[in-house]
This record gives structure tokens, sequence and C-alpha cells, in this order.
């Protein structure tokens, strides 16, 4: 499977919900330096992982597959649970590149210059959770398919 | 002014990485967009400008032990919505409690008492 861009996403989302999520997104920022500086910087750095950006992508993913099921006279439930289920399996690959995106930094930022640690470690993020989406992939296409269950008969 | 300045910085990091979750495709693929390193990037930049490179490399160690709860909290979201009749935003949003547990639980357990 190949990944695209598909722009035409950005019009299905309204000017609001992007508003939302640059609130949140500078509330968590202005939220962690706060509790840093309150805290210390080890109980501050807990909320650099903060999902700032899952719950909101994950409740649109659900709510616009259900309104495209909906106008096909669908009620779309279902499908719109599993493609927030199927977002929220792609988080957890990128979460395994953020580990290793905290650990770059942790180890290379006293010794190098910042914007080369942090640049290094944002394009590990991007290669290693793409690399376990690779092998998720390349692993669920080596399960041997289920045939489907049987209808259940109707009596007698 | 700094406070304002971080909540820009933050704000736009965010939504940036966010719409590229939504404009790429497969929906499997733009999930790890949902965990990209967005806050890290806007705080650690001005961190660095403010308190020095050993102080953003501290914060950077407990963000290890966020990202572990973000991985365990999105594994079990995945799941819950996969298998159970739950609404979406009823899973992602108390999840976030779940997010919270084990992130100072870790802290609790791996970092306390470290410099």
């Amino acid at each position: 499977m190949t990944v695209s861009i598909d722009l035409s996403a950005l019009r299905d989302t309204h000017w609001h919900q992007h508003v939302l999520r640059f609130v949140l997104g500078g509330a968590v920022t202005l939220a962690a330096g706060l509790l840093a500086k309150h805290f210390g910087a080890v109980f501050g750095g807990l909320f650099l992982a903060f999902p700032a950006i899952f719950p909101a992508s994950a409740t649109l993913i659900a709510k616009r597959e259900r309104q495209k099921k909906q106008r096909k006279g669908l009620q779309g439930a279902v499908r719109a649970r599993r493609a927030a289920a199927l977002d929220a399996a792609g988080t957890t690959l990128g979460a395994v590149g953020l580990m290793c995106f905290a650990g770059i930094v942790w180890q290379e930022l006293p010794a190098h210059a910042t914007a080369l640690v942090l640049s290094m470690a944002a394009l590990s993020w991007l290669v290693i959770s793409t690399l376990f989406w690779r092998l998720r992939k390349r692993h669920s296409w080596r399960r041997p398919w289920k045939p489907p269950p049987p209808p259940i008969s109707s009596g007698k | 002014m700094q406070l304002l300045f971080r909540f820009l910085i933050g704000g736009t990091v965010v939504l940036l990485f966010a719409l590229l979750g939504d404009v790429v495709r497969p929906k499997s693929f733009a999930g790890i967009f949902g965990a990209a390193p967005s806050v890290a990037l806007a705080t650690l930049a001005l961190t660095v400008h403010a308190d020095g490179r050993a102080y953003a490399a501290t914060e950077a160690r407990s963000m290890i032990v966020g990202a572990g709860a973000l991985l365990i909290y999105t594994w079990i979201s995945s799941r819950t919505m996969w298998n159970l009749r739950a609404s979406v935003a009823a899973v992602t949003l108390t999840g976030l409690i779940l997010w919270l547990v084990l992130a100072v639980g870790g802290w609790l357990i791996l970092l306390q008492g470290a410099a």
C-alpha cells in the first residue's frame, strides 16, 4: 500500500475545528512550560508527549465517516468507530517513534547544536514510525485469511 | 509576552502536524501524526533558549515516559473502539485520564528523585 496526499480532506474540515486544534496545541505547550517551571524539568517533561492531536483527530475521522455513510442512507456507527480505531493503531506506531525522538534529544542535545538535534530527532520519528507501519502492514498480509462464519440458519 | 509567544508557537506547530495527518492516506499511516512531536518541538526550542540545553535534555528524558504512556493509551483506545460499541469521543477523552495516570505513575516509579 502506498502513501499518498489527499488535499480534498481539508475541504471537509470546518474552520472551527482548526481553531480548536490551534487553541488546544497552544494551551498544552503553555501548560508544559508552566508545569516545568513550577515542578521542575523532570515532571514537566512528561507533558511534551501529551496527546494534543490524537483525541480531536480520532473524533473528527469518526464524524466524517459517519456523515459519509449517512449520505448513503446508512447509519455508519460501526464504520466510524473502526476508522477511528485504525487512526489510533497508527498513533500507537507513532508513539514508538516519539520515544526514539525523546531518546535522541536526551542523549544528543547537551553536546550538539539545537537545530541539528531537533531536526535529526524529528526525522528519526518519521522514519521509525514509517518503518513500524510498514512492518505491521507486512505482518498483517501474512496472517492467514479466515473465511467469514456461516450464516445462522432460520431454525427447523 | 513570552507566554503568548509560547502559546502561538505551540498552537501553530500542533495545527500543522494535525493538518498533515488530515491529508495523508491511508488512515492507518495518517494515524502516526497523532503522535507527532509537535508540543515537544515547540517547547524544547523555547526551553533551550530560556534555560539551556541540559535542562531541555532532562525534559526529553521524562518525555520517553510520557511517550510510553501515549503508546499504551492509544493501543487500548484502538482495541476498545474496534471491539466494543463505545463512543469515540468517550474512549479518547476518558483515555486522557489513563494517559495522565500512566505518565505520573511512570514518573513516580522511574524518575522521581532523578536529577
